[in-house]
């Protein structure tokens, strides 16, 4: 019985130490949403004299629906980021694992300095300025997959190393080649991490902030992340509006992570297990 | 057979995905060594030598963030670290709750580092911010928690950990349920108390977790941009300016050089720290 008490009151002390520390400020944000304009700056966390929807109507009205367009632009930038990822990061990690050979130390060595180097900024900026992609939605494209390229390389191929190569070989003698063994035989057999790659990439890119502030100005371009500086400026502070949007941009991820926390989790978790 | 199976697993395959590598990564990484000696305005360039590293270790409001670097790396990564495994652990437990708070502590992985950083911002406002408030009560007279020079990197350091400990708290989940069942039942018929368990069982066991904890956070703290950027602008001053807030900084002043010059630092500090970091903790790592 002592026991069960026990138990029962370090969850108790849990649960208010998650409160204060993580519940408070979602509710902060959430309840901030519905209020109007001078009882927001007033930062607290009372209850609002009235639930103000509008709130976020305005947010999606803001100068000509700015947020809706950096809806738009978000949605359309994470979208071909994950074709991309997913479509090439799996073809090169399936070569990489089958086919080992004196290249391979210095490829590893390559997607290794991938996974931790900072972008370099202002010659990506010359490279693009050369190429003449800046501020094109295609450049933005290239640079979140470049920079989400080795990640996604090696979680796709710890799990190809666990499809065994007999389903090659039996493909190779019913004739198969290179892209119809790839596309039709083992693609679909990476259904489990393609998930992840999925909900990850889509998570990390949609919630950039830096790449798209560097590589893709300008008011037409804009993504969501970008947008929240628009209620929360030197010369502009609507709090009101600010946790509003904050609010919206937080519901596609929110969503993915419902539906899809396993996946998100193992990827996340991912070489943290030794195999 | 040997042949054919070569040609099926053709190299062609790496192509798209090498080609976008070297011309959006690898390129402008090489290049950067390159232009950080040269005065450059995107179009013309000068070449200068040395001249802006040695402005860059000079100048005290560019060398500043080299240390705040530093001291924002280690910090994150060790309070992650520590803080994640007591979760991890506590998350581990028998608790009833431990669903719901686990969900609750991940849940700030998925917000916005720009979203987390101006709620945070106006959480921590001097004259009516929730956590000054909520410390008057008690009688205690709250910092200026982004305004104090002394204070400012330390307080986004705190937010930064609010934001990332899910992720370290998920990764020692993972290390501590896989450990296998044996260990403990072998534990249990020998005898001993918890914290020896958790000295000779549990610890050495989660090394790989804690081993990735430490690269993940050390080298994501070592690149920390936008959270320092949305809470304080490097500032009060260059009170928080991090090498990568000093990069951009220079950047939109149009010292192109310059920047590049930062970020040539910002990639040996790495390579020099991380790399040998990454090795150490793979090759120390204990078998079971």
């Amino acid at each position: 019985m002592s026991k069960k008490i026990k138990i029962l009151l370090i969850d108790m002390i849990g649960i208010i130490f998650a409160a204060i520390l993580f519940l408070i400020p979602f509710y902060f944000i959430i309840i901030n949403s519905f209020k109007g304009e001078t009882e927001a700056s007033l930062m607290n966390i009372s209850w609002p004299k009235a639930f103000i929807l509008e709130n976020f109507k305005s947010v999606l009205n803001y100068e000509d629906g700015i947020v809706l367009r950096a809806f738009m632009n978000s949605i359309l930038m994470t979208v071909f980021s994950i074709i991309c990822i997913v479509v090439f990061c799996s073809m090169a990690a399936f070569v990489m694992q089958r086919n080992k050979s004196r290249w391979s130390p210095l490829i590893s060595f390559l997607m290794l300095m991938g996974l931790m180097l900072p972008p370099a900024i202002v010659p990506t900026f010359w490279v693009l300025n050369t190429l003449h992609i800046f501020k094109t939605m295609g450049s933005m494209v290239m640079i979140e997959t470049a920079i989400n390229m080795s990640f996604s390389i090696m979680l796709y191929q710890a799990f190809i190393g666990s499809i065994p190569r007999e389903i090659d070989e039996a493909a190779i003698i019913d004739g198969c080649g290179s892209i119809k063994l790839f596309f039709q035989i083992i693609f679909p057999l990476l259904k489990p991490v393609t998930a992840t790659a999925i909900v990850l990439n889509a998570v990390n890119v949609f919630n950039d902030f830096v790449n798209p502030l560097y590589f893709l100005p300008g008011k037409q371009n804009i993504t969501v992340q970008l947008t929240l500086y628009y209620f929360n400026s030197a010369y502009n502070s609507s709090w009101n509006l600010l946790f509003a949007d904050v609010v919206l941009i937080s519901i596609p991820p929110l969503i993915l992570y419902i539906f899809f926390n396993k996946q998100i989790v193992s990827g996340m978790t991912a070489g943290a297990v030794k195999g | 057979m040997v042949k054919s199976v070569k040609k099926l697993y053709t190299y062609w395959f790496l192509v798209p995905a090498a080609v976008i590598f070297i011309i959006f990564f690898l390129l402008p990484t090489v290049m950067s060594f390159f232009f950080s000696l040269t005065r450059w305005d995107l179009t013309t360039w000068t070449f200068i030598g040395l001249e802006n590293f040695q402005s860059f270790f000079q100048t005290y409001s560019l060398n500043i963030g080299l240390l705040n670097t530093m001291i924002y790396a280690v910090l994150t990564s060790g309070l992650k670290v520590v803080l994640g495994l007591l979760l991890g652990l506590f998350l581990c437990s028998k608790i009833k709750s431990k669903n719901f708070l686990r969900s609750v502590v991940f849940f700030p992985t998925l917000l916005s580092t720009i979203a987390v950083g101006m709620t945070f911002s106006s959480l921590m406002n001097p004259t009516h911010g929730l956590i000054d408030s909520a410390l008057s009560l008690f009688g205690i007279a709250g910092p200026d928690w982004l305004g104090t020079p002394s204070l400012a990197l330390y307080s986004v350091i705190l937010v930064d950990v609010w934001k990332g400990v899910g992720v370290a708290t998920v990764i020692y989940i993972a290390g501590i349920t896989a450990i296998p069942g044996e260990y403990n039942e072998a534990f249990a018929i020998d005898g001993g108390n918890k914290w020896q368990k958790f000295i000779y069982i549990t610890l050495p066991l989660v090394r790989p977790a804690m081993n990735t904890v430490i690269i993940l956070s050390f080298i994501g703290g070592m690149r920390t941009f936008d959270l320092v950027w949305t809470m304080t602008q490097g500032g009060p001053g260059f009170a928080s300016d991090l090498v990568a807030s000093v990069i951009y900084k220079q950047y939109t002043a149009g010292y192109y050089g310059l920047s590049s010059a930062g970020n040539v630092i910002l990639l040996i500090m790495i390579s020099v720290l991380a790399f040998p970091l990454y090795t150490y903790l793979n090759r120390n790592e204990v078998d079971y």
